[in-house]
């Protein structure tokens, strides 16, 4: 029990994929112009890797060890094109705000890198909790980020108005922004960390 | 004309690194010395360009056969394959090739910048210059310069940022900040130098 | 369960199984999706036809031009005399925060040097081009293509004076400004 309680709370504290493993930086960066659009990515990418690290770990034994990347990449490939067709059928309007981010998510290393790294070496139930971990994490981060850059582009949070908008910097919402918060927010982060 | 501005607007106004935010990973991790920034800009140039024209082509088929919905598993394969291939072709022909590119090759396969300009260029979906008001058509020919001024912009994002980090390096950084937090400033105050090049096309 | 070896068979058939899993897979989620994704493109214009007039009798036209970051297209609204009913941005690339503000600023009707619902389409100008209309805080380059997608929308109207059946018109001009896109 207490492995399981560790195995799902490392994703979202010690090894968060952003604030801790650095990975998947380029969602991080372009998709979190608003809070709603940062966990909409954040929840997307949680589906294919709960999903992926299950069915992984269900195929460990049946993949032998040298074609395992190409077998991983066509099991998260197919997972990503699911959420493609789901979100494109009851979402349009999120998906085409993400856009070119939701295929990309193919090659978000955190994907990979759980499949790699957890569900090739542990069980089913493990995997799908490291997933779920993973998954929450990352979506924390983004929303997280984005709030940040919606409340100083716009003075809005999750579209609500909290104060007037001609006080937003609209530069917190465009490319250096991004760049910018996360940096911002990395490094208050680092400095908690330490005490 | 229009050829030129292709490559003006993939390379300045909408940076792949700075403004689309494709090819951070790399970015981030592989722009510490200049010299391994240009030999990793030197073979994304090369790989990007040719992935390009594969999936370019083998996306006719799907749309031919009515399975688009194929295409992201598709071209991350092919995109794989392609790296392997490359990778064993360059080592029988040109030893010092590979030399100099071989160590950048296995990471490109992850680099989003790869599968996200396969993806925009297969679906004509990518920035086009417009000229007296029309606007260009997507085309393989411009497919493929498209993807070239991609990788030249992201090579000159990646060398520009090896130079500014290169000179932190020797300067005192507050604790929190040290690592990836002042990469990520340094990277914003690029950003917005390039965004002075928006409307410029 | 022992773990597969990496022989040459068991590799082959191990890759070959999963693709083919896969992509039957895939092919049952998109034939599930298929005509929810088609409802959903049709439902989207539909809305925007019925939200761009309003209630009121006129004809919904849908228009393109070229904004700040690439195509833009909008439905508009127009009444028989070429009053704009109302206007729905359909698709655009705009920067967001400045030109996808395009999107209510037009139709603030509380701010009447911006609005253009009631004004006749045809020769919309910016204040900035000595016109009429107060163009998006910068963001002009988006407001004049938004300006001239509506100016291009009465232009239609003319051509199209006499057609009785409003979607047969606006479908047929329609068709020449999008179909070739992907060719």
């Amino acid at each position: 029990m207490n492995n399981a309680l560790k195995t799902l709370t490392n994703g979202i504290l010690k090894e968060n994929p952003t604030f801790g493993l650095v990975l998947g930086m380029c969602p991080t960066l372009a998709t979190t112009t608003s809070a709603i659009n940062g966990m909409s990515m954040g929840l997307a990418t949680m589906f294919v890797l709960i999903c992926s690290n299950v069915v992984i770990s269900l195929l460990k034994n049946l993949i032998p060890d040298k074609v395992r990347i190409p077998a991983f990449i066509v099991v998260i490939a197919t997972f990503v094109t699911i959420v493609q067709l789901v979100m494109q059928a009851y979402v349009p309007t999120i998906y085409a705000t993400l856009g070119l981010f939701i295929p990309l998510i193919v090659v978000n290393c955190i994907v990979l890198g759980r499949a790699e790294a957890f569900a090739a070496k542990n069980s089913v139930g493990l995997s799908a909790l490291d997933g779920i971990g993973m998954g929450l994490g990352f979506t924390l981060s983004l929303t997280l980020i984005g709030a940040v850059r919606e409340f100083l582009g716009t003075g809005h949070m999750f579209n609500l108005p909290i104060v007037n908008e001609s006080y937003g910097m609209l530069i917190f919402v465009l490319a250096p922004g991004a760049f910018i918060v996360l940096a911002y927010l990395m490094a208050l982060i680092q400095k908690g960390m330490k005490k | 004309m229009i050829y030129f501005l292709i490559f003006i607007s993939a390379i300045l106004v909408n940076n792949i690194v700075l403004s689309q935010f494709l090819g951070i990973c790399p970015f981030l991790g592989v722009s510490k010395k200049i010299n391994t920034a240009l030999g990793m800009g030197a073979a994304v140039t090369f790989v990007l360009t040719l992935a390009t024209v594969v999936t370019y082509l083998l996306n006719l088929l799907l749309v031919k056969w009515e399975v688009e919905f194929l295409q992201t598993i598709l071209f991350i394969l092919v995109i794989a394959a392609l790296v392997q291939m490359i990778e064993i072709v360059l080592k029988k022909i040109s030893p010092s090739l590979y030399q100099a590119l071989g160590v950048f090759l296995p990471l490109i396969t992850t680099n989003c910048c790869l599968l996200g300009v396969a993806i925009l260029v297969a679906n004509g979906t990518y920035k086009l210059p417009i000229v007296n008001g029309v606007v260009t058509e997507p085309t393989l020919l411009t497919g493929v310069l498209f993807a070239l001024a991609t990788a030249i912009g992201f090579s000159l994002a990646l060398v520009l940022f090896a130079g500014l980090r290169e000179q932190l390096s020797l300067n005192k950084i507050p604790k929190a900040m040290q690592g990836t937090p002042i990469a990520l400033l340094t990277a914003g105050l690029l950003a917005m130098a390039f965004m002075g090049f928006s409307g410029v096309v | 369960m022992k773990k597969l070896a990496s022989t040459f068979p068991n590799m082959v058939i191990s890759l070959t199984v999963i693709t083919i899993v896969a992509a039957t897979a895939l092919a049952g989620v998109y034939m599930l999706t298929k005509t929810q994704i088609e409802d959903q493109a049709n439902q989207t214009k539909i809305e925007a036809q019925a939200a761009v007039l309003n209630g009121q009798e006129g004809q919904a036209i849908e228009v393109e031009a070229d904004g700040f970051g690439g195509k833009m297209r909008v439905m508009v609204g127009l009444a028989a005399d070429g009053t704009i009913l109302g206007y729905e941005i359909l698709e655009h690339s705009e920067t967001p925060g400045l030109g996808d503000k395009a999107a209510v600023w037009f139709k603030d009707t509380k701010k009447p040097n911006q609005n253009i619902i009631g004004r006749k389409a045809g020769n919309l100008t910016v204040s900035k081009d000595g016109g009429e209309v107060d163009a998006i805080t910068a963001a002009t380059i988006s407001s004049r293509a938004f300006l001239k997608a509506i100016n291009s929308a009465a232009a239609q109207v003319e051509g199209c004076s006499g057609a009785t059946q409003v979607d047969g018109c606006a479908e047929a001009t329609t068709k020449v400004e999008t179909e070739d896109h992907h060719e």
